[in-house]
């Protein structure tokens, strides 16, 4: 499998605490087995205390790229949540980014304290529709909530990338990787949340 | 995936800067480790005592900077190769035993010893960007700074050599998004290290008699330069005679090759990249800047290569005096805040008379608006089920009640984020580890000049042994008039739940004897009461009683990190729920508005309260704090 840029420019966005770090590394070490350049430049420290975080994954067959994308240069954008989608959109967005949501608002603190609004999700989702060139959206802290386990959601999530077709990783790379990665006991409820979203995101298609 | 010390020589790695300075030290045959947990430091240390047992090498966590690298020292005076790390913070913890040690030397059996630092440009995890490389040119220490994990893993390994060769100990300077990024390292072998200690008793090893030792140090700096003129660690990539040169160091040199590929200048531009910083390699330096009239320094944070630069421009007879060079004094970079690919993009398109545009101006407009009109920041808070919030819950109440203008000092770990935009800023004053206690005890002399405010200084666990019991002993001893509060959560949070001499382990995970933080306070004389934080009404009554006593007292508010329990116990101990009927509502708003645990949520619809099962982990504190009644909890199955 080929990229179609290179360097193929990924983010992974959500809250502190949604589990985004997992995510840059399953992807990091199978793109690894697979041959390719992977550099990965994350948030780190006090954000991760429920603020916004952020891996970039940068993956390239030709050289090293440093650890950070410049701005506006994303080509997939994964979220763990809308209004951080957003956010990425506003700083690594162009006409060609592609963008998967899991559309399950979580409240910064400013809006539980009343300062401030979240905004509508209606306008929240044709913003990010707006902004992408392709999106798709899915609710998979709900789906994580069905399995008992809300926190999988980021597994939820790196099904559904996976089933975008967006990196040259297949299923069956993911799932191999998850086996090692996982506990023996933890192993089983991922794999499943990881079908959970892979499927999700092919019926929409 | 294989640990540390797997992994067959030769094969790829998916390492972090810290864990590949960690593989480094281990390929170097390091024995002994040390450290303080600080971000972005902590990995060097923590990788190596997670295979601690496998190699049978040692790893401690200090209780704090210096007392690690006196501690590492030791060993290297010994024979055996040893490593400190630590944030720049600690660096300067650490600083008044390193400027001594590096005019000592290593004594007569020295073997390699290394001492990391981690800068935190942006300030991401710390408050302060300081860079550490100043430190290096104004005490004489030699210093290296890697640019990539791969660089990070050879450039440890290296310093050991040099330290040894040099009897003297090395600096490596790494930085936030070197330490904390993640590429591939190819491994090396792993040697079979002879293991017999021994101190040689013939020698004294101290930097008495000052004079005659700096003059060592210099004659080292001047012996270290000729070998870093032949380094492999500073390359030189470009035509012969570039149009323009980047001088650059660490992540700055990706970041350069990156700018010069993407604006298609390979053919006018040449990039040197400078891995050994201290001290510079000006004959190398000087070579290459005679082959250009212009050159763009890259570095993070300061103008430090820019300085010294400069400096070796206006000392070589070979570089032209019409020689223009650029950077953060010409306004090219920026001198605050952490290097960026776009900022070195921009400097570069801008001194070829380039346009650079991230993306098309009418996304970017569109973008814009929809940042102006939809999008909000989303500030740091604790954790829900977080001890802290509870404590500041009732540190807060107890400072109302109290009625006389009373404060906080805060001080170093999760519970800064109080002074953070969505804290309770309670905490007035807020520097270094261990600096609440330190400046309660000024402000708890301020009676006998008129002030009747109380002051309370909150610390943690961790900071208490780092650095507040020197402080806790002056109020003491000098009479001041103070409550510190020890918000013990039993380990160390903010930095990823490392061990400190209040813990049962350490950080190699064998049983260790716990220095009890109560009955050392009790053995100081001062009044000592222990309270669980999610006792709101006991926690805040002690509080307000303690308030009013003279002297100094310690209020422990104990309780386990929710994060640690919550992956010990892996359940939650309470279903909690809104009762509709009995929540006011719009009219209260208690819970969301002044409590803020991100487990509460608010029904737009009906206005009402409801609890985030996403997020809420069942500590059931809000029951507590709602003035209703409203909030329930069970006992979860």
């Amino acid at each position: 499998m080929a990229i179609r840029e290179d360097p193929l420019n990924l983010v992974i966005s959500g809250v502190g605490g949604q589990g985004n770090i997992l995510l840059s590394r399953l992807i990091g070490q199978s793109l690894m087995n697979k041959g390719y350049f992977v550099a990965i430049g994350e948030t780190l420290g006090v954000a991760q205390r429920g603020g916004a975080v952020m891996s970039n994954v940068r993956i390239s067959a030709k050289m090293p790229f440093g650890p950070l994308i410049p701005e506006g240069k994303a080509h997939v954008i994964l979220s763990l949540e809308p209004l951080e989608t957003l956010r990425m959109l506003i700083r690594y967005g162009n006409p060609k980014v592609i963008t998967i949501t899991n559309f399950h608002p979580l409240f910064p603190v400013s809006v539980l304290s009343g300062k401030d609004r979240y905004p509508n999700y209606e306008a929240l989702r044709q913003a990010i529709t707006e902004l992408s060139a392709l999106v798709w959206f899915l609710d998979a802290t709900d789906m994580g909530l069905k399995l008992g386990m809300p926190i999988v959601a980021n597994v939820i999530m790196l099904g559904a990338l996976i089933a975008s077709s967006q990196l040259p990783l297949t299923r069956k790379d993911l799932e191999d990787e998850m086996r090692d990665t996982f506990p023996s006991e933890r192993i089983e409820l991922n794999l499943k949340a990881f079908e959970i979203g892979f499927k999700a995101l092919r019926s929409q298609n | 995936m294989p640990s540390l010390a797997q992994g067959s020589p030769g094969s790829p790695q998916l390492f972090m800067g810290n864990k590949a300075i960690a593989r480094g030290a281990l390929e170097a045959g390091v024995q002994f480790a040390a450290g303080y947990p600080g971000t972005p430091s902590s990995e060097v240390v923590e990788s190596l005592a997670q295979v601690a047992k496998e190699t049978g090498i040692y790893v401690e966590w200090s209780t704090n900077e210096k007392v690690a690298t006196e501690a590492a020292a030791a060993v290297s005076f010994s024979g055996l190769r040893a490593l400190a790390a630590m944030k720049t913070a600690g660096l300067n913890v650490a600083l008044d035993f390193l400027v001594h040690l590096n005019y000592s030397g290593l004594g007569k059996n020295g073997a390699g010893l290394v001492v990391v630092v981690c800068d935190d440009p942006e300030g991401h995890s710390s408050g302060d960007e300081a860079d550490s490389r100043w430190v290096a040119s104004s005490e004489g220490i030699p210093l290296l700074e890697p640019g990539s994990p791969q660089e990070a893993k050879e450039i440890t390994k290296w310093a050991f050599e040099l330290s040894e060769e040099f009897n003297g100990f090395f600096l490596i300077r790494s930085s936030t998004r070197l330490s904390l990024s993640t590429s591939l390292v190819t491994l090396g072998k792993l040697p079979h290290v002879e293991k017999k200690a021994h101190f040689d008793t013939s020698q004294c090893i101290s930097p008495y008699l000052a004079r005659l030792h700096h003059i060592s140090v210099l004659e080292r700096l001047a012996k270290v330069q000729e070998t870093f003129e032949r380094s492999s660690f500073n390359w030189y990539q470009g035509p012969e005679n570039p149009e323009l040169i980047i001088i650059c160091s660490g992540v700055g040199s990706s970041y350069a090759v990156e700018a010069v590929e993407s604006l298609n200048l390979g053919k006018s531009v040449g990039v040197l990249k400078l891995g050994t910083l201290w001290p510079i390699p000006k004959g190398l330096v000087a070579k290459h800047l005679a082959k250009t009239s212009r050159v763009l320094i890259v570095e993070e944070v300061d103008p430090f290569l820019e300085t010294f630069v400069k400096k070796t421009a206006f000392e070589s007879a070979k570089v032209s005096k019409s020689l223009k060079i650029y950077g953060k004094d010409s306004g090219h970079l920026p001198k605050v805040g952490e290097l960026k690919p776009d900022t070195v993009l921009k400097a570069l398109a801008t001194l070829f008379q380039m346009e650079y545009l991230a993306r098309e101006a009418d996304y970017e407009q569109r973008a814009n608006d929809a940042a102006a009109k939809l999008l909000i920041d989303r500030g740091v808070t604790l954790c829900p089920g977080c001890p802290h919030r509870a404590s500041f819950w009732s540190i807060k109440k107890a400072l109302q009640k109290d009625g006389r203008d009373g404060f906080l000092t805060g001080d170093i770990g999760c519970y800064t984020l109080d002074v953070f935009p969505a804290g309770d800023k309670l905490t007035k004053a807020l520097h270094a580890m261990g600096s609440g206690v330190g400046l309660a005890t000024g402000f708890g002399h301020l009676d006998r000049f008129g002030s009747e405010q109380p002051v309370i200084a909150v610390c943690g666990d961790s900071t208490f042994y780092h650095a507040a019991i020197p402080a806790l002993l002056n109020a003491i001893h000098n009479k001041s008039n103070m409550v510190m509060v020890l918000l013990d959560n039993r380990t160390t949070a903010m930095t990823g739940f490392q061990s400190h001499p209040g813990t049962a382990f350490d950080a190699m995970e064998n049983a260790a004897p716990t220095i009890d933080a109560a009955k050392f306070c009790r053995s100081l004389g001062c009044k000592v009461v222990v309270t669980d934080p999610f006792d709101i009404k006991g926690t805040t009554d002690t509080l307000l009683q303690l308030m009013k006593e003279d002297g100094v007292k310690v209020l422990i508010m104990q309780r386990k990190c929710e994060l640690v329990r919550m992956r010990e116990e892996r359940r939650y101990p309470y279903k909690v729920w809104v009762d509709v009927e009995k929540c006011r509502g719009e009219k209260c708003g208690f819970c969301t508005k002044s409590f803020r645990c991100p487990g509460l949520l608010w029904d737009i619809e009906t206005g009402k309260a409801q609890i985030n099962e996403a997020v809420c982990c069942g500590c059931g504190v809000c029951v507590d704090i709602c003035p209703f009644g409203a909030i329930v909890r069970e006992e979860a199955a």
